[in-house]
């Protein structure tokens, strides 16, 4: 028995503790391009110290949020009147309708991005549909741009939104509406006063659930940004695999960690405090 | 409509697919009065109250409340209110709030709003409790929060979904009290849907009792149980012995009009049987007598000493009773 426990215990030990200490031990190291690996180990915070005095990096931490959050709001605006419909829709078509929402996972992430990549390039159907409709004369640059970011992340993470929200309008008693209604409330009041805050919690989880990995997103910003995007996971990808600066990559890993602790820790509150029984 | 009839419905019909929920009902509600609408699951009875709070369209018909026709308006601008059968309290919102609820929808002042909230939380003994949540209420008071909630607004017309159905015996008598008290000294006019007959008798001014979409009688308590228009309000209402009375006719006879005797009685009617079975309930015994030629009927007796039931299973009873003990039926 207790080593069935112990079983878990094993799999964080080795495939998240392990790998955690090792990051952090090369962060505290210097760089070395001379030896294998390229780090000089010691204990120094000279590699923190650099992310957050340094402007190329102030920068791309402040980008990364900004791009993540207005993805995210994006994301939410999209997303709640999607889960909305899906719980108002009838019992026997919301399966289909959730389905419809998870399909996209059966296929690769990363091909789905490589797809956007064809929808939005020059000749992409995107700037086919607008030449052909008269809205614009030439190719508009949509890829490569911050707008390709935006879209990507939206398009990626739009499940994240809605499964959760949909959680927890699916959850809401019908007959408090009716009630509300009953009570002097058009459907828009009762829609603000009722629904509204009682999907709180599923409008929390869903933004987190899409804010969190966004910060650190690599293969959207890398494939549908440009070089001026600047979102602070391919700044790490580049510091590793350009620079070839371990430490300092490394250093960028532990820090993202870190700025993501608040956010998790708000999100696994808010999730535990919804299971509460009542 | 009858100068004092504060709901006139008329010729209403709720269809759902193939099914008739509501079939041509007319009804007239008096101001002030405690109306019950009784009867079994599926009767259309809690149709027909949504149809009244506005929950739900008529496909036929006209409701009339205060004289006013309601075909088109919505529940959040008719002076109904309801009381719902799981309450529906706002979860995320404390008593006080939930109560005051439709007071800020009319925009009423903060100071007023405050005003009329204690009022309604006095009169249901609720005002201590005015900031705790619904999840921190126990089912009674739940439910009185919820009553405060639909007459604060002081509405024509209280619309209660099975009020009594979600409380233990021993608080729904208390409740049933509570709140014929409270109709009296309102004065509003409550509709209560029911399917539990005692709660009807006890608590109503006039009931209907609902049949398959359609009403089979509407009288006072007294009126549907000395007087019932067919077998389905005798057998509905309390226990009935129902008798062929000749040329297809039936007679209604209450088991507590009938009296069991050891010997040959002096009575109008005179039968003579055996005891099949006795199910005593504390204040009466109700016996099954079963008649020379196989019928077998109810008789009910009160335990009116503490001595015990001098009858016995198998044994050998007389039955009397006069001759005006039994109604007949119309159909």
């Amino acid at each position: 028995m207790r080593f069935v426990i112990a079983l878990p215990y094993a799999w964080l030990a080795i495939f998240f503790l392990l790998p955690f200490a090792l990051v952090l031990t090369i962060a505290l190291g210097s760089n070395d391009p001379d030896s294998v690996p390229p780090v000089a180990f010691g204990l120094s915070l000279a590699n923190f110290k650099l992310l957050f005095t340094d402007d190329l990096y102030l920068a791309a931490w402040l980008s990364s949020i900004r791009i993540a959050a207005t993805s995210t709001l994006v994301t939410l605006l999209l997303g709640y009147p999607m889960a909305y419909a899906i719980a108002r829709a009838a019992p026997r078509r919301q399966p289909l309708l959730l389905m419809l929402v998870i399909l996209p996972f059966w296929t690769s992430f990363l091909i789905r991005i490589y797809a956007w990549m064809g929808l939005l390039s020059s000749n992409g159907i995107l700037n086919q549909v607008l030449r052909a409709t008269g809205l614009v004369e030439t190719p508009g640059t949509i890829l490569g741009t911050e707008w390709a970011v935006h879209l990507g992340i939206v398009y990626a993470y739009l499940p994240f939104m809605v499964l959760p929200l949909y959680a927890a309008l699916e959850k809401l008693d019908t007959s408090l509406l009716e009630a509300a209604s009953d009570l002097g409330a058009s459907p828009l009041t009762a829609f603000l006063t009722v629904t509204l805050p009682l999907s709180l919690p599923g409008v929390v989880a869903g933004c987190l659930l899409v804010f969190i990995p966004s910060v650190g997103e690599f293969v959207i910003p890398d494939l549908l940004g440009g070089t001026d995007t600047l979102m602070i996971g391919k700044v790490l990808w580049d510091e590793f695999f350009l620079n070839g600066d371990w430490p300092l990559a490394s250093a960028v890993a532990i820090c993202l960690l870190v700025l993501l602790v608040g956010p998790i820790a708000l999100f696994q509150r808010q999730q535990a405090r919804s299971a509460e029984p009542r | 409509m009858n100068a004092d009839a504060i709901v006139s419905i008329s010729g209403i019909t709720r269809r759902f697919g193939a099914l008739t929920a509501v079939d041509h009902v007319d009804l007239e509600i008096r101001r002030g009065e405690l109306f019950a609408l009784l009867g079994g699951s599926g009767c259309g009875k809690t149709t027909l109250l949504r149809m009244l709070a506005g929950f739900e369209t008529p496909d036929e018909g006209r409701i009339l409340i205060d004289g006013q026709d309601m075909t088109g308006v919505p529940p959040y601008r008719r002076p109904v209110n309801m009381m719902f059968q799981s309450y529906a309290l706002f979860p995320h919102m404390d008593v006080a709030a939930n109560v005051g609820y439709g007071l800020r929808r009319d925009g009423m002042p903060k100071a007023e709003i405050g005003r009329r909230v204690g009022e309604a939380l006095e009169q249901v003994r609720m005002a201590d409790h005015a900031a705790r949540r619904p999840a921190q209420l126990s089912g009674g008071q739940r439910q009185r929060v919820a009553l405060a909630r639909a007459l604060v607004k002081r509405p024509k017309l209280l619309l209660l979904d099975e009020p009594l159905a979600a409380l233990d015996r021993k608080l729904r008598e208390g409740t049933r009290f509570e709140l014929v008290r409270l109709q009296e000294e309102l004065g509003v006019t409550f509709v209560m849907v029911t399917h539990d007959q005692e709660e009807a008798m006890s608590m109503a001014s006039r009931l209907a009792v609902m049949n398959r979409g359609r009403i089979e009688q509407i009288g006072t308590p007294h009126e549907v149980y000395e007087r019932p228009v067919s077998r389905f309000v005798a057998g509905f209402i309390g226990d009935a012995n129902i008798l062929p009375a000749g040329d297809g006719r039936w007679l209604a006879l209450r088991p507590e009009k009938i009296g069991l005797f050891a010997e040959r009685p002096v009575a109008d009617r005179v039968e003579q049987g055996r005891i099949v079975e006795i199910a005593y309930e504390g204040d009466r015994s109700l016996h099954r007598v079963a008649l020379a030629d196989e019928r077998v009927l109810l008789v009910s007796s009160a335990n009116v000493t503490r001595a015990g039931n001098p009858f016995r299973r198998g044994q050998d009873v007389w039955l009397g009773w006069p001759a005006d003990a039994g109604h007949e039926l119309d159909a």
